[in-house]
């Protein structure tokens, strides 16, 4: 199949679009960041997907499966800015898709999508809504792309929709939410906190979309291999070293001494689990996880070990 | 701060049928260690502090989906504890008896991380179906923080039942297992509930004892575990019917505050 990867060049694009190629599928991507060694047989246009040029891809390639991977989830943004990326990206696919004849859009989504609250459920459910924008605002335009991209379950039936909800990626690329929070030899932490993780090695999300391509359940799904671990352990099997600050000295500390720049919802995140059920994906396309957490957290140690000075 | 664990505590900890990962921690968070640690100093309280007297254990089931559904008695959650230690300490191979923790707990840092460390989960319906479905044994009080709140003088008293957890019994087809608890009342005679501190502390309130703070006192605790009772129904059923069923169970509670307090006057 002639599939296209907006989002191509991110870290899970690379691998999504190696094992499609890998199985035989035709694998096209559009990214305004370049993919320097680019395999052959992968075409890459280094366009803008909300651009005019996007939409000639679509007219040119045909793509008989779109994977919708062109999205900002970093904080580093400004808001407004990745609200037109995230939403006006997603609308594009959507439009395009309906105009050239797309068989399967996929949308990759977050887990994130339900929150962090001290009285949200252990592992929820796609039924459930998104109850965590209270508290983190800043992510409300990942939520709306998520709930714009469910409306062409219902809006566009010329087409299938699947709609992934992703748990945390974590792998010896070490990109990612947890990665990124995680790289240094010495972790922060939230005293009296020790939220659960739930996280899946690099690998096994990028065959996750690419089982996706190849079952293409309609509907919402969130997607998930290992069981969660608590942040204390992800912290120690990484190899690295917590430092637990009360939450007022950890609030005040942001954007100071090597911590990051942060919005206050964000430490929701560190206080409170957010976990989900992937029963119904797995159910919808037997996807299964090859590796388990321990071996998850044990690559991402050997591919940042820390070095003592 | 590590506290050293209990010999007897870490046999039992090692025969718990609960999947650990091999970090030793399960789906939702029970850390094996956190939870030997826990169970160490709640030995404590249960063998040499309190005189705890434990009867029918034998109507807990040795495996598979359960309810605990008991009463409230004394200040704070002591019944909890001391269902959580019989189910551990008195069953071979011991069970892991899994509560409801009030809301509020989750707020508190440190509080809530040992809460879910030794399986403490927060008290939501979606919780409660998920460890049920896992086969878990549930402990339920259905009285809520009412229950916690009872004065000295109702201490052998039943308030206000909800209807949550029958719904959810009939909806996960869990036996219920009527459990009573006497001497709560006594450990922490409360005289007075004070709101207003304990809303200021983020609390439903904190009690008060004749020696003012709810040091409980080392008395004798009676535990009593009824028969287990099966109902029939999905969760779906008419007011009428639920209520019905709860009252079924208060009274059985019921019936064993009266045994247990007869008992206890040395009238039975």
């Amino acid at each position: 199949m002639r599939v296209l990867i907006p989002g191509i060049s991110g870290m899970i694009g690379q691998g999504v679009a190696l094992l499609l190629r890998d199985e035989g599928h035709e694998v096209y991507g559009i990214d305004r960041r370049p993919w320097p060694d680019a395999p052959k047989g992968i075409e890459i246009f280094e366009v803008d997907l909300r651009k005019r040029a996007a939409e000639d891809v679509f007219r040119k390639i045909r793509p008989q499966v779109v994977v919708h991977m062109a999205t900002v989830t970093h904080l580093l943004e400004k808001s407004d800015e990745r609200y037109r990326i995230n939403l006006g990206g997603t609308r594009a696919v959507v439009e395009h898709a309906k105009k050239y004849g797309v068989e399967h859009v996929i949308f990759v989504g977050r887990h994130t999508y339900y929150g962090a609250a001290p009285d949200s459920p252990l592992y929820h459910t796609e039924d459930e809504p998104p109850m965590g924008l209270a508290s983190f605002p800043e992510l409300a335009d990942l939520v709306a792309s998520d709930l714009y991209a469910g409306s062409a379950l219902w809006r566009h039936r010329e087409f299938a929709t699947s709609v992934l909800r992703l748990c945390y990626t974590l792998g010896p690329a070490g990109h990612g939410t947890l990665g990124t929070f995680v790289r240094g030899p010495r972790v922060p932490t939230i005293l009296g906190h020790d939220p659960l993780f739930q996280f899946m090695h690099e690998l096994d999300v990028a065959r996750a979309i690419a089982v996706t391509v190849e079952k293409r359940p309609v509907g919402v799904f969130n997607v998930a291999g290992p069981q969660p671990v608590p942040l204390s352990i992800i912290i120690k099997e990484t190899g690295r070293s917590a430092v637990a600050l009360p939450e007022f000295v950890f609030s005040a500390a942001l954007g100071r001494f090597g911590l990051p720049r942060l919005p206050a919802g964000a430490l929701q995140h560190i206080k409170y689990p957010i976990t989900i059920d992937a029963s119904a994906f797995r159910k919808a396309t037997g996807f299964v996880h090859d590796i388990d957490e321990l071996r998850t957290m044990h690559d991402y140690r050997e591919a940042f070990p820390v070095v003592l000075r | 701060m590590q506290i050293p664990v209990d010999a007897e505590v870490q046999r039992r900890v090692m025969e718990l049928e609960v999947p650990f990962n091999e970090s030793g921690v399960d789906l939702y968070g029970l850390s094996r260690a956190h939870l030997a640690q826990s169970m160490t100093l709640l030995k404590l309280a249960y063998r040499h502090y309190f005189k705890v007297e434990v009867h029918g254990m034998e109507n807990v089931p040795a495996r598979g989906r359960a309810m605990i559904v008991g009463n409230h008695s004394g200040g704070f959650a002591l019944d909890a504890g001391c269902v959580i230690a019989s189910t551990f300490f008195e069953m071979n191979p011991p069970r892991l008896a899994q509560g409801m923790a009030e809301k509020f707990i989750a707020k508190f840092p440190i509080a809530a991380m040992w809460a879910t460390r030794a399986g403490q989960l927060t008290g939501l319906p979606e919780n409660a179906a998920r460890l049920l479905e896992d086969d878990r044994l549930l402990m339920v009080f259905p009285e809520g923080a009412r229950g916690t709140a009872k004065l000295f003088k109702e201490r052998y008293s039943l308030v206000n039942f909800g209807t949550g957890f029958m719904r959810l019994a009939l909806r996960t087809r869990s036996p219920v297992v009527p459990m009573a608890f006497l001497g709560g009342g006594e450990a922490v005679p409360t005289v007075f509930n004070a709101v207003s501190l304990g809303k200021l502390l983020g609390v439903p309130y904190i009690p008060v004892t004749p020696w003012l703070l709810a040091i409980p006192l080392p008395v004798q605790l009676d535990v009593y575990y009824g028969e287990p009772i099966h109902f029939e129904g999905d969760g779906s059923e008419e007011d009428d019917v639920v209520n019905g069923y709860v009252e079924q169970v208060k009274e059985r509670i019921a019936a064993m505050l009266e045994v247990g307090r007869r008992r206890r006057k040395g009238e039975a």
